[in-house]
């Protein structure tokens, strides 16, 4: 059983929402319901489930009905038909105090703009959910101090939203959602009001406290960076209609159609990655000078079958395999003789989107060569996750700490 | 454009002669005693506590609430409420206004709730309200006094009449302008619509809610200086009968003792609401 299991949602805001229902069964656009009509498709027939411990993201832009859709999921929003299921139960058939239960027990929700009470403490913020369900104060408070502590805001408790700046404030959100104990978060565009450094950063706790927590989450972000870094698996929405679900890879390779296949070109563009910016220090680099012996040590100190070989001043001589090495050892054959030359080079600025096409056909990783210098390696697992993750932070360090041996 | 008669006024007179006062009379009696023995008891607990104790309570309220200057200001306007003899009346005009002003916001405030979360509420009040606050104050006198006699009741009624309409609107505003992603958020995790009500809207509206109160008081004292003409005792009656006989000098003795009045009255209600 799914723990979310969404069926042909469906949300027509307009004054006659069933006449907007049988013009989309008829097949017709969003745009020309609007214009006929002047309602609006918020969320078109969205079918998706979400697995327990899973974190599903719905990536879309602003318009595109994700907002909608997440509000469909907790009833926030009343649809115009289709069906939510929490455990199995569906949301549509529950009178207002199963509702409210479920909202209590089951689903917590972290918004864009924080939604925290101001004229209330962090503390009493943070035990509002459990406030609301009726638990006594002394023992509501002692569980949200231990939340405001997970979330790192221990010694805030007494403080007020306003005085605290946005990223401790989506803290004690996600500390007001964690508190209630529910197995499902809604996390709405909930690190989409913050700026970039500290939104990386709660990207990141959030992975953390996932991975100890492992809650139900389904996240909508408009961002396709954060989808590919958070997501399990993702749904990317258009039009209030979800064009495409799989995990990051599948649609990074595999766009669905040409409007998916535009977002993941997005993901090159607008990071910029270069080939110096995914590049990993290579693993064993020896000089030429160094015997079969050396080399052969060197591969079974890293565990790595092939190794690069450079010459003085880091320069590239070719790549050495294992085997190659084994048999120029036993007869004799200078290494110089059995390297593999033709390895694939490139230079420090070929952008990331160029890689993805040479790494497919290269059987050895991807050397990043300046002056005839190697500067870096690359694989096909840094390109994935340069794409994913963003660039790699201190390589240039890395590299400088390359010294032939 | 007199295409036809409307005998309103022989109509509401005939009303209010043969029907109104003989049938409700029994009940606005009623209404009449509880308000006046309500007034009587006010009052006299004002008069009854001495001058001085008083003083000094409004000053330390004062200081508390606004600040030395206000503090300094209700010391020296306490000083002139007996230096003219007006002490007596000024108690009563204060009974009259706290009377009225409470009475108005135990009213107005619940009404202003309704009419924030109901549109069929909202659609009968305001032109309820629009109706109390244009119509002129002398046109319900007449009745206040047909209807409760004279003295301080009629003046209690009237000024309800005349300062109700602000807490009631404030009230409204302030509950519709709680923001809505917190409503939304409480909504999310739960709430039910008096939680949400009483844990978010009101709470959130009580500044809003506070300058509707302070709105009302001030109505409430400027009427009871009008209904001293139906005879309500106070500060307006010190003023009238400066009026009456030609006397300047009373009038503006009387007429200061209100402004003195309205200062700190309105210093002090303003600085609770926008503390909390």
């Amino acid at each position: 059983m799914s723990k979310i299991e969404v069926k042909n949602l469906t949300k027509i805001f307009g004054s006659n929402p069933a006449q907007g229902m049988r013009l989309l069964e008829d097949g017709q656009k969003k745009s020309e319901i609007l214009k006929k009509t002047g309602m609006t498709v918020g969320v078109n027939k969205a079918s998706f489930h979400v697995e327990e411990g899973e974190v599903f993201v719905i990536m879309g832009l602003s318009g595109s009905g994700k907002s909608t859709l997440i509000r469909l999921v907790n009833r926030l929003i009343e649809p115009t038909s289709g069906e939510v299921l929490i455990d199995g139960e569906s949301l549509k058939t529950m009178d207002t105090a199963e509702l409210l239960n479920t909202r209590r027990k089951k689903l917590a929700m972290v918004f864009q703009n924080f939604g925290l009470l101001p004229h209330r403490t962090v503390l009493s913020n943070v035990a509002y959910g459990l406030e609301l369900q009726g638990m006594k104060k002394q023992e509501r408070e002692a569980k949200a101090i231990k939340t405001l502590e997970d979330v790192g805001l221990k010694g805030y408790e007494a403080s007020y939203p306003g005085e605290l700046s946005g990223g401790m404030q989506q803290r004690v959100g996600i500390a007001r959602a964690l508190t209630n104990d529910a197995d499902i978060l809604l996390m709405d565009e909930s690190f989409s009001a913050l700026d970039p450094i500290i939104r990386k950063e709660m990207q990141n706790e959030l992975m953390n406290l996932q991975s100890k927590l492992g809650k139900t989450i389904l996240f909508i972000t408009h961002d396709l960076d954060e989808a590919l870094k958070l997501g399990d698996r993702i749904a990317i929405m258009k039009d209030g209609q979800i064009v495409q679900v799989g995990t990051a890879e599948q649609i990074l390779e595999d766009p669905a159609d040409e409007y998916v296949a535009e977002f993941v070109k997005d993901v090159d563009r607008s990071k910029i990655l270069e080939a110096s910016h995914v590049m990993k220090r290579p693993e064993v680099v020896m000089s030429h000078k160094d015997g079969h012996r050396m080399a052969i040590r060197k591969m079974e100190e890293v565990g790595a079958s092939s190794i690069f070989v450079v010459g003085k001043d880091n320069e590239l001589k070719g790549l050495l395999t294992i085997d190659d090495a084994i048999k120029a050892f036993k007869e004799d054959i200078p290494l110089n003789d059995i390297l593999i030359e033709d390895v694939i080079s490139v230079p420090p600025s070929t952008p990331l989107s160029d890689l993805i096409e040479i790494a497919v056909d290269s059987k050895y990783p991807i050397t990043v060569v300046e002056n005839s210098k190697l500067l870096g390696i690359i694989s096909r697992v840094s390109i994935l996750s340069g794409l994913v993750l963003g660039r790699e932070k201190d390589v240039e360090i890395e590299t400088s700490e390359v010294i032939p041996v | 454009m007199n295409y036809f008669d409307l005998p309103l006024e022989d109509f509401t007179n005939d009303f209010v002669d043969n029907w109104l006062l003989p049938n409700t009379a029994g009940f606005f009696d009623r209404i009449s005693d509880i308000l006046r023995s309500f007034i009587d008891m006010v009052t006299s607990f004002l008069l009854f506590i001495p001058p001085e104790v008083i003083v000094i309570a409004v000053i330390l309220v004062s200081w508390k609430a606004s600040g030395k200057g206000l503090a300094l200001f209700a010391l020296l306007g306490g000083f002139y409420l007996g230096a003219v003899e007006l002490w007596a009346e000024s108690m009563q005009t204060v009974a009259i206004v706290i009377v009225s002003t409470l009475i108005s916001v135990a009213i107005g405030i619940p009404v202003g709730i309704l009419t924030a979360l109901n549109k069929t509420a909202e659609r009968i009040v305001r032109p309820i309200l629009d109706f109390m606050q244009t119509l002129p104050s002398f046109v319900y006198l007449i009745p206040a006094i047909l209807l409760f006699g004279l003295g301080s009741v009629p003046a209690v009624i009237a000024t309800f009449v005349f300062a109700t309409p602000p807490v009631v609107r404030m009230t409204s505003l302030g509950i519709k302008q709680a923001p809505e992603d917190v409503i939304e958020a409480s909504r999310a995790f739960g709430s039910t619509k008096w939680q949400l009500l009483a844990k978010v809207q009101f709470p959130l509206a009580v500044p809003t809610i506070m300058a509707g109160v302070n709105q009302t008081m001030m109505l409430a004292l400027s009427m009871a200086v009008i209904a001293s003409m139906i005879g309500a005792p106070g500060l307006g009656d010190t003023v009238l009968t400066g009026i009456s006989t030609v006397n300047v000098g009373l009038g503006l003795t009387g007429g200061l003792a209100i402004v003195v009045l309205a200062i700190i009255l309105d210093r002090i209600t303003q600085s609770i609401g926008t503390k909390s």
